[in-house]
């Protein structure tokens, strides 16, 4: 936007990236970052528009087109203030975000979108390699306590603003590392967890306690948090995993994804897996039913176990065929621009190899002697819309067809929080899809209680996973102190009694 | 018919209505005799000139009520002894009583009291009442109207007291009128309104009324007695913005009639009002306390300006000097004043400030008989003298029918200049001899040398740092600041000295609707000028304009000596940190400064403020006291603790108070505030009375931008101060012209706003007199926003670190930022509506629009429908096809938009039925072909716009409505720019201009300045299509209801009022936001006039401005309009997605843009317009079922069935008081409340109709050509238009195939306009002289003035035609054996023009064409031209001066210039018998030298270009540019 006619002038970058033959061979982040210089040219093709659509379609909303003319100026350290403005943890969405603001961009209507996600990890590794990125403590403490429950983004988002708002606040987590999904969710191959645990040390500098193997209704009493904390924010995701309850369901080498894709985490942290335990793709023929992102880390992590071959399988028709940035005139009708388009994407996963199939229901686990998994029987479906205009599938007659698979991976999406620990334990209500229900103050209906997240609306995207964390934590402070300060994308950024 | 306001004068404020806002403007005329000699052939002239003015009055809903009209006389002595006499009263000698006219009241009582207290209040003046003459008035002919209100009038004679010396006697007589006059004004009569006196004075008599001008005579039969005789007669015929019948306000007044319009009336009025306290005079000063206040509370501008002509004169100073204070000259940029006169303006500037704004003023105590001009010639005024020493002044030429041998001169009068004739002297006394007389009565240059001080004369102060004291950021937040007040308003003005352009108008809240705190600044809306009197052109005219400004203690008016210039001199009213150290360091005997702290305690919240304001009004009034001259308001200090007050609320209060104190003049205010940052917020300051801001934060601001590099670094932080400061002033400036104001001293406390949003009581303690219509927030709410402002600078609580600027959202949308109605989800979901022609989608659309539950963004959002009526079935409501055809697109220009988006949207508006709009660019004629599919790309509505590009007689034909661009809703009061990157070869052709050139449109159009002109325009228009519908484009503003109804009684038979909030074009960001109203208000007071007056039925109202869904339309309709706009709703159905960068040819989906790259991804489609405005008319159709509505028609005005919406919790907007919006005009039922009846246009009594087409049936059917012979008069308007258009439309744009095919020869002096639009084959010959606008927007064709062969004069030393020739002309010629007045061939782009002189502004905006000049020319030739060639004969060599030397070169002819002007040379004088031109031939060899070629830069460089385009590639034809390859 430096330059009001940089979108006629120059082309849309894409990474380089190790070829998919020599990614496979290890876990870590094979894209190549832009040289700086080279960005400039990404951010003068921004066009400074009087109605920034990606500015909507980001959760954060983050301030994209005046992040991108700092890039374009050469005012970095100016750009990541901006963007640390409204979001806290840019390194983590500029690598692992879909992108809905691309899709949102203007641009995008006749030509490829800006490279807005490229920019903001650019943006957020440059402040890091820099040393720009320090502790921010906060200058008085108001002498409140805040237990935040999840060190997820969300948590840690919240626990992050809480703090500087000048509260104590501790982050239980009951998984041994803190970071949730960032941890033990997304694979290395698609963010570091060095990074991850970067933010925890700044966090933890700044004065945020973190309580890791805690897990609140287990071995950490809720009744103790209700004591001890003026305020509770619950984020503790949305982890019950939707199954898939089919004959041969039980059969050795059926997993749900979250079982498995820890587990590579956990390895490439030097962590040991207990053979008895250990969910391997390596020399098998590997199933994924669940053609999300989910599904597809499962592809990507499969891949590099050196797993004999590998199906996936998404319930759901095959969306077109229109490449990566379709222009306006070429999405289809459901997803017009600039809502998100429902199109044939296909991940830097994919790219290593899957064999992806669509409109297809898995119908039969089969097994052999031994109880391992040895097959499963599918059947293509149809989809047509019942009496009520509702999306129903029937089966197609003489399309049943059976798979070699030493190991299926159920990635089929989530079904809410779990109910034991705090839900349980304080009787939240929760709302008709089983999240904990909150009024627009994130607040649940026990005093003092909070909840956001995935916890609250549903599995969702690490971006709203953040904007749940900074909006709670603003509904938290001004619920303790009766005016917050706290910025929020809705609200704006002033006071708020 | 009935009147609607059967009490006397203007009905009260009403609804929207206010008197206030009432304008007026006329024909104004005298004829005198040199010498003195008296006559009744002067009396019967005057009478006779009245009546050929005829035309430049109006006559509302009665066609027997005129406005006014009236003449003053000498004391008509050798009349009145005898018939005084008959009355039993005897008269003394002439000059030993007074006399004048009384109106009086009616009711028997009260009249008696009036003439009671009268008789007493002479007694006690030490004065002899002589008697009361009952005149004859014979009321027969006269309207009812003006009959039902018509005062008693009579006749007073007053014998000079034996204690009063002759030269004290007419003050005496005006301390016994003014004495009256205030008592009953005070009095509790019910009929006081009715007391006036026309004159009361032994010099002049006045008689005048509410009456058409015919109606003078014979009203007054006194007038046509032989005996009535004067050697003087000024006349005066008024043509009003309203029908209300006032008698009073008709002029002369008792010294002058004026024609033309007081702009800055309410800071004069303001500025006088505080003066009182200090008049003292040796002789009067007992009395002076008796006529104050001077001015007449509720006067009309021309009475109030009377009552302080009458003050300067009776206290002593000349009616010349007086003149000349009020009225001064443009000196400060005068290229040739003598010093001395400089000096005398100077001076007299330290006394009183200009009355400022368009005007021809005759004025005469009746001996002198004088006129003067304001300083830009806004008005026409033209003058002759004949052999037997009469001399005649009206505002047009041929008012009298005069022998032509007997005239021996023509002349004009000029802008600033004054023409006296002294009877007793026996002659003229030349504007120079004036003014020289006056420069020398003191030494006024040694004056202001010893006394007036300026900045560079003091000391320069050391070590002057930018310390704030806090961080900088802390303040930033305390004051408001965004990150786009830096990055879009501040780096612009910083880095470029230019306020930066937006696009796309403004869609987000009022002030009062938002939920972000709001700066009080943006509460307040700047007024502009619309028709009644013409915005100025702040950078083409800048030499009339004035930033100059002092700052002190004023002294005694009426009084002259050399303390009184002891005041500090400011170039601008923008000063630096060091200028305000100066300032503050002042300490000399009469310029002392006191700096008091605009600052307020953050712990004492709302009450502190209002403790703070009233202690710093104490504070104010004891430095006066204490003899302090210089009082800084200052915000310095602002901390954790202290929050700063407004700085407008501030400036403000203290202003009004030492207002109301009588104090006001004896102190300068000088604001030192960190809030100041914007062209508004200076333009308000100054507006309510400070005389020079310090805006310390904003350079602080600028000096940080460049340390942290977002301003590059060679930028010095004094380059970037220097450069803010000429962004401030000229912003000021521009908004100063826009309301017509040419100097910053008369702007000064003007007042020129209206507030939206603040309640009454505030108004009135605070910002007293300014319009503020709907209620809103009081000081308890500005503490609020203040107070919010200062917790977010300094938190209570703990914050993040890391905390930035707000990001403000205002001009671009943000998530966190200002509301827009056009967010991202409401653009998409229209997109995906009118795509998908989706009725579910499109309501989803709606609802984000018209459920303003959360935010609140307009004021029709706080409306909601009253149910009340029974509803009627859907299927009984007029159909969706009938409702559509009463939509319009925007005026959006090919050239502003691609020639796709252009013509998609004319051809769905021609498939549905409705109209779209050209905009200001004329329209390719390959339009007027219909497509092989059948549609239709021509435009059905042509915009006429002040830059007439491409406006031709073809264009003209070709539409169904032509429409006159007032002003726009993004920039009213501004004219238009195209950038040169957008003018490309196609768009230059169109426009007939040079492409690459950026192409400006001025502000005013140059043919109108006042409502008279606006109703030659429509005549002129309505001439060239008479099918067409004439429709006038205004923008809403307190008052535009008044003017709407000047418009309705000037014959246009469309009025649209556009919101300031819509309007597509670029334009200045301080325009976009802060100029204009939402139309609701506008619209509703337009209703509400309308109705009052009775004209609602003759005219459409049409609204639009951000018009989006049904519910828009419906509350539209219900407040008054029949027909709708929808501008960017259209567009952003065809792709737009609000981008806002119009400006920059970059729109990325190919609307705005002539980017052939860009305007490849045009992907919009009639069908999708189509559908929207089907789907909103299917809405509206719902809504009207509903509310029970079958018509439109019978839904129009329906306020009744709307009603606030309850339970508005909003802590601003539940203030909010919209009962005067929802007021619904109580009249008879025979009054019309939608239009359903034709305007006469008086079409069929025009030459054209009733001569010329039957004479010239031959050349029209057959082109066999045809000669015709006719007188013509003045009041021959616009001859020869219909019978070209008839031409055009037999026979195209290029007119006729031969030469003189038609030939009009006329014998006489023309009307106005006559041959607009003009085509080729058709040449028109006037022995005699024209008046204004001859040729106008001439298409070809041939005019040919001369001068009658008996004229004794010598034709190149006089006038032979009026101001602005060939304005827009796009072709054919010219021909003037005389001289013609000024702004010749302003926006000429193709004619050719020989004449012998012209006046000020020659060839401004010229685009093309030729202007060969044999004679002088006035000030600033060829500003702002662009394209064509003007040739001068320079022989005196005084030219050089004379030029705007912006955007031409002076170069010497080459030979082929010689040709071409020995060319035209000689075909002027086959034409006209010249004898200049013969002289120019006979000499060439020698005066060849002495010619000036005057070759636009640009258009030098487009040749260039162009031929060298041509020699790469030279199978094509020679180059032409368009316009200068005919003749």
């Amino acid at each position: 936007m430096g330059e009001p006619t940089g979108f006629l002038k120059f082309e849309r970058l894409h990474y380089e990236k190790d070829a998919p033959a020599e990614r496979l061979k290890h876990h870590k982040e094979f894209l190549h970052p832009f040289p700086l210089a080279v960005l400039k040219t990404e951010g003068a093709r921004c066009m400074d528009c009087g109605v920034p659509f990606c500015h909507t379609g980001c959760p954060l909303g983050n301030i994209i087109p005046d992040w991108n003319d700092l890039v374009y100026r050469d005012h970095w350290h100016e750009a990541l203030d901006r963007l640390h403005g409204t979001n806290n943890f840019p390194e983590f969405t500029g690598r692992v975000c879909p992108a809905p603001c691309e899709s949102a961009c203007v641009l995008g209507i006749n030509e490829d979108p800006v490279a807005i996600k490229s920019i903001e990890m650019s943006i957020a590794d440059r402040g890091f390699e820099e040393g720009w990125i320090l502790p921010e403590p906060p200058e008085k403490r108001t002498g409140k306590k805040v237990a935040v429950v999840g060190a997820g983004p969300a948590g840690l988002a919240a626990a992050q603003q809480l703090n500087r708002a000048g509260h104590r606040v501790t982050l239980f987590e009951r998984a041994d590392r803190p970071g949730g999904l960032l941890m033990y969710g997304i694979p290395d191959f698609k963010l570091e967890k060095w990074k991850v645990l970067r933010r925890v040390e700044q966090m933890t500098a700044e004065g945020v306690e973190f309580r890791c193997n805690a897990h609140i209704g287990v071995n950490v009493p809720t009744a103790e948090l209700v004591q001890n904390y003026d305020a509770i924010l619950l984020t503790g995701g949305a982890t019950q995993g939707r199954d898939l309850p089919i004959p041969g369901r039980e059969l050795q080498g059926v997993h749900f994804a979250m079982e498995f894709l820890p587990q590579q985490n956990k390895r490439n942290q030097g962590d040991t897996i207990a053979d008895e335990v250990a969910i391997l793709a390596q020399d098998k023929h590997v199933v994924v039913i669940g053609g999300g992102d989910t599904g597809s880390d499962c592809v990507g992590t499969s891949n590099r176990q050196g797993c004999a071959s590998l199906v996936q399988f998404e319930l759901m028709p095959m969306p077109p065929d229109v490449g990566k940035y379709p222009r306006a005139s070429e999405r289809p009708a459901n997803s017009p621009w600039p809502h998100w388009p429902i199109i044939l994407r296909t991940s830097e996963s994919h790219e290593e190899g899957a064999d992806r199939h669509w409109s297809i229901l898995t119908k039969e686990f089969r097994g052999n002697a031994a109880g391992e998994v040895e097959s499963l029987l599918t059947v293509e479906i149809e989809w047509t819309k019942d009496a009520h205009g509702r999306q129903a599938f029937k089966e197609v007659e003489g399309t049943e067809k059976v798979w070699p698979c030493g190991l299926a991976l159920l990635a089929m999406g989530f079904l809410g929080p779990e109910r034991h620990g705090p839900i349980e334990d304080l009787k939240l209500e929760l709302d008709p899809r089983g999240n904990v229900k909150c009024n627009a103050q994130y607040q649940t209906s026990v005093a003092n209680v909070f909840a956001a997240g995935d916890m609250r609306r549903g599995q969702s995207l690490v971006v709203w996973a953040i904007h749940e964390g900074r909006e709670a934590a603003r509904a938290v402070d001004k619920h303790l102190m009766g005016i917050t300060h706290l910025p929020s994308v809705n609200a704006g950024d002033f006071a708020a009694r | 018919m009935r009147p609607l306001q059967p009490n006397h004068g203007l009905p009260p404020a009403q609804g929207l209505y206010d008197p206030a806002h009432e304008h007026d403007a006329c024909g104004v005329g005298f004829v005198v005799q040199m010498k003195g000699v008296k006559s009744h052939k002067i009396v019967r002239s005057g009478l006779e000139i009245l009546v050929n003015l005829t035309h430049r009055g109006a006559c509302g809903c009665d066609p027997l009520t005129g406005d006014g009209a009236g003449i003053l006389v000498q004391m008509p002595h050798d009349f009145l002894v005898p018939t005084a006499a008959e009355s039993g009263i005897t008269l003394p000698a002439l000059g030993s009583y007074g006399a004048g006219l009384v109106f009086l009241p009616r009711a028997g009582a009260e009249r008696q009291h009036c003439e009671a207290r009268f008789a007493a209040i002479v007694a006690e003046e030490g004065q002899t009442l002589l008697g009361w003459r009952d005149l004859p008035t014979d009321n027969r002919d006269i309207g009812r109207n003006a009959k039902d209100v018509e005062p008693y009038v009579r006749q007073v004679f007053i014998a000079r007291g034996p204690a009063t010396a002759a030269e004290d006697f007419e003050w005496k007589l005006y301390v016994v009128r003014k004495r009256l006059e205030i008592e009953i004004r005070d009095s509790a009569l019910s009929q006081k309104k009715y007391l006036h006196f026309p004159s009361l004075s032994s010099r002049v008599m006045v008689y005048k009324g509410l009456l058409l001008a015919d109606q003078v005579e014979r009203y007054f039969s006194d007038l046509t007695d032989e005996r009535f005789v004067s050697a003087l007669a000024l006349v005066h015929q008024r043509y009003s913005t309203n029908t209300f019948p006032t008698w009073d306000l008709a002029h002369p007044f008792r010294f002058l009639a004026h024609n033309g319009e007081i702009n800055t009336l309410r800071g004069n009025v303001n500025w006088m009002h505080a003066r009182e306290s200090m008049l003292a005079h040796p002789v009067y000063g007992p009395d002076l306390k008796k006529v104050c206040p001077i001015l007449t509370p509720g006067g009309s501008d021309s009475m109030t300006f009377d009552n302080a002509l009458e003050l300067l004169v009776l206290t002593g100073r000349s009616l010349p000097e007086a003149m000349s204070m009020l009225i001064p000259e443009p000196w400060a940029g005068h290229e040739s004043m003598p010093d001395d006169q400089k000096a005398y303006y100077e001076y007299k500037a330290c006394l009183i400030e200009p009355w400022d704004g368009p005007a021809s003023m005759a004025f005469t105590d009746g001996t002198i008989m004088g006129a003067v001009l304001d300083r830009n010639g806004l008005r026409p005024s033209r003058f002759w003298i004949t052999q037997d020493d009469f001399v005649i002044m009206a505002s047009e030429a041929g008012v009298l029918d005069i022998p032509p041998e007997e005239v021996v001169r023509k002349g004009r009068l000029r802008p600033g200049r004054m023409f006296l004739v002294d009877t007793a002297a026996g002659r003229i006394i030349r504007d120079d001899e004036i003014k020289q007389g006056l420069a020398a009565k003191h030494p006024y240059r040694q004056w202001l040398n010893e006394n007036q001080l300026t900045l560079d004369k003091l000391p320069k102060i050391a070590g002057i740092n930018g310390q704030l004291g806090e961080p900088i950021l802390n303040l930033q937040r305390a004051f408001g600041y965004t990150l786009e007040d830096l990055r879009i308003i501040m780096r612009p003005m910083g880095t470029d000295a230019y306020e930066a352009l937006g696009s796309m108008g403004d869609d987000t809240p009022l002030a009062v609707l938002s939920d972000r705190p709001q700066l009080l600044y943006n509460y307040f809306k700047q007024l502009f000028a619309q028709v009644t009197n013409p915005p100025l052109d702040a950078i083409r005219e800048e030499i009339i304009t004035s930033m100059i400004t002092t700052i002190g203690s004023e002294g005694n008016l009426l009084d002259e000596t050399p303390e009184q210039c002891r005041l500090l001199r400011l170039d601008a009213p923008v000063i630096t940190n060091h200028e305000l150290a100066q300032i503050k360091q002042l300490n000399h005997d009469r310029l002392r400064s006191k700096v008091l702290s605009m600052l307020f305690p953050r712990a004492e919240g709302a009450a502190g403020l209002q403790r703070r304001l009233d202690e710093l009004r104490r504070e104010a009034s004891a430095a006066i006291a204490a003899g302090f001259t210089i009082l800084i308001l200052s915000d310095r200090g602002v901390n954790e603790d202290l929050v700063p007050i407004p700085a407008l609320l501030a400036t403000s209060a203290v202003h009004h108070h030492l207002i109301r104190e009588e104090t006001r003049t004896r102190c300068g205010l000088v604001i030192e505030t960190g809030e100041a940052r914007e062209v508004h917020h200076f333009a308000l300051l100054t507006g309510y009375g400070a005389g020079a801001v310090n805006p310390y934060l904003a350079f602080a601001t600028l000096g940080e931008m460049l340390k942290q590099r977002f301003i590059p670094e060679q930028f010095t932080y004094e380059k970037l101060c220097q450069n803010f400061v000429k962004a401030a002033v000229k912003g000021v400036l521009k908004v100063m012209s826009k309301m017509g104001i040419s100097t910053q001293q008369s702007y000064r406390g003007a007042q020129i706003f209206e507030a939206v949003g603040l309640s009454a009581p505030f108004i009135e303690e605070y910002f007293l007199r300014t319009p503020s219509r709907i209620e809103g927030i009081g000081l308890a709410e500005v503490a609020q926003e203040s107070l919010r402002l200062h917790e977010h600078a300094y938190p209570s609580t703990q914050v993040p670190s890391n905390l930035d600027l707000d990001v403000g959202g205002r001009y671009q949308w943000r998530r966190k930022g200002e509301a827009h109605v056009f967010n991202p989800e409401v653009v998409s979901k229209l997109q995906h509506a009118a795509q998908l022609n989706s009725r579910e989608e499109f309501k989803k659309f709606c609802s984000e629009i018209d459920t303003q539950q959360t935010r609140l963004l307009t004021l029709r959002g706080l409306l909601e429908f009253k149910p009340g009526r029974a509803p009627v079935p859907l299927s009984e409501v007029e159909s969706a096809a009938e409702i559509v055809k009463r939509f319009a697109t925007g005026a959006m220009s090919y050239g502003s938009i691609s020639k796709e988006a252009h013509e998609t949207l004319a051809i769905a508006m021609n498939r549905i039925g409705g109209k779209s709009n050209t905009g200001e660019g004329g329209e390719d004629p390959r339009r007027y072909t219909l497509d092989p599919n059948g549609d239709d790309r021509n435009s059905a509505i042509k915009q006429v716009a002040s830059g007439r590009f491409g406006v031709t007689s073809l264009y003209l034909v070709h539409a169904k409505e032509l429409q006159i661009k007032m002003a726009q809703g993004a920039k009213p009061g501004e004219g238009g720019q195209l950038p040169g990157h957008k003018v490309d070869r196609e768009i230059g052709r169109i426009r007939h201009s040079t492409p690459g050139v950026g192409l400006i449109s001025p502000p005013p159009h140059h043919d109108i300045y006042s409502i008279e002109d606006l109703a030659q325009l429509i005549h002129d228009l309505k001439n060239s299509n008479r099918d067409a519908r004439i429709s006038v484009k205004l923008v809403a503003e307190v008052g535009v209801g008044t003017v709407a109804a000047g418009v309705a009684k000037g014959k246009s038979d469309v009025v649209l009022i556009s919101g300031y909030d819509g309007g597509t074009g670029a334009s200045p960001q301080t325009s976009i936001k802060h100029a204009g109203l939402p139309w609701e208000l506008g619209l509703a007071e337009t209703h509400q006039v309308l109705v009052l007056n009775d004209l609602r039925g003759r005219i459409v109202v049409q609204t639009d401005g951000q018009l989006r869904t049904p519910k828009d339309i419906a509350i539209a309709t219900m407040l008054g309009a029949e027909e709708w706009g929808i501008a960017t709703g259209a567009l952003v159905v065809m792709g737009c997605i609000m981008m806002r960068v119009c400006h920059l040819n970059t729109c990325p989906v190919g609307i705005a843009t002539q980017d052939p790259v860009l305007r490849q991804k045009f992907a919009g489609q009639a069908e999708h317009v189509i559908n929207y405005f089907f789907m909103v008319a299917e809405g509206l159709r719902e809504i009207m079922a509903e509310l029970g509505f079958r018509t439109v028609n019978e839904m129009v005005g329906r306020v009744d069935l709307l009603d606030t919406r309850r339970a508005i919790e909003h802590w601003k907007a539940k203030g909010l008081d919209f009962s005067r919006i929802l007021k619904k005009p109580v009249v008879p039922e025979y009054v019309r409340t939608y239009c359903c009846e034709p305007q006469d246009h008086g079409i069929e009594r025009s030459l054209d109709v009733t001569r010329l087409l039957d004479l010239c049936r031959p050349a029209l059917e057959n082109q066999t050509p045809v000669v015709v012979e006719l007188p013509i008069r003045n009041i021959n308007r616009t001859v020869g238009t219909i019978l070209c258009s008839e031409v055009t439309k037999r026979y195209g744009g290029k007119g006729f195939e031969k030469d003189d095919t038609i030939q009009l020869n006329f014998r006489g002096t023309a009307g106005q306009s006559i041959m607009a639009f003009g085509v080729h084959g058709v040449t028109c010959r006037v022995e005699g002289d024209v008046n204004d606008y001859c040729g106008k927007g001439l298409s070809g064709g041939r005019i040919i003035v001369y001068p009658p062969k008996s004229s004794p004069f010598k034709a190149e030393e006089n006038i032979i035609a009026g101001n602005v020739v060939l304005y827009g002309a796009t072709a054919g010629e010219v021909y003037l054996s005389g001289i013609a007045g000024e702004r010749f061939c302003v926006r000429n782009s193709g004619a050719t023009a020989v004449v012998e002189g012209i006046g000020d502004h020659g060839c401004e905006y010229m685009t093309g064409g030729r202007a060969i000049i044999l004679g002088e020319t006035g000030r600033n030739f060829a500003a702002g031209m662009s394209g064509g060639l003007a040739y001068v004969l320079d022989e005196s060599d005084a030219f050089r001066r004379l030029v705007n030397p912006e955007m031409v070169d002076l170069v010497e002819l080459e030979p082929a210039d010689c040709e071409i002007v020995r060319k035209f040379v000689r075909r002027h004088v086959e034409f006209t018998g010249s004898a200049k031109g013969q002289y120019v031939l006979d000499h060439w060899n020698r005066l060849q030298e002495k010619f000036v070629k005057v070759f636009p830069r640009d258009y030098k460089r487009a040749l260039a270009e162009m031929k060298k385009e041509a020699d790469m590639n030279t199978d094509q034809p020679e180059p032409e540019l368009q316009g200068v390859g005919r003749g």
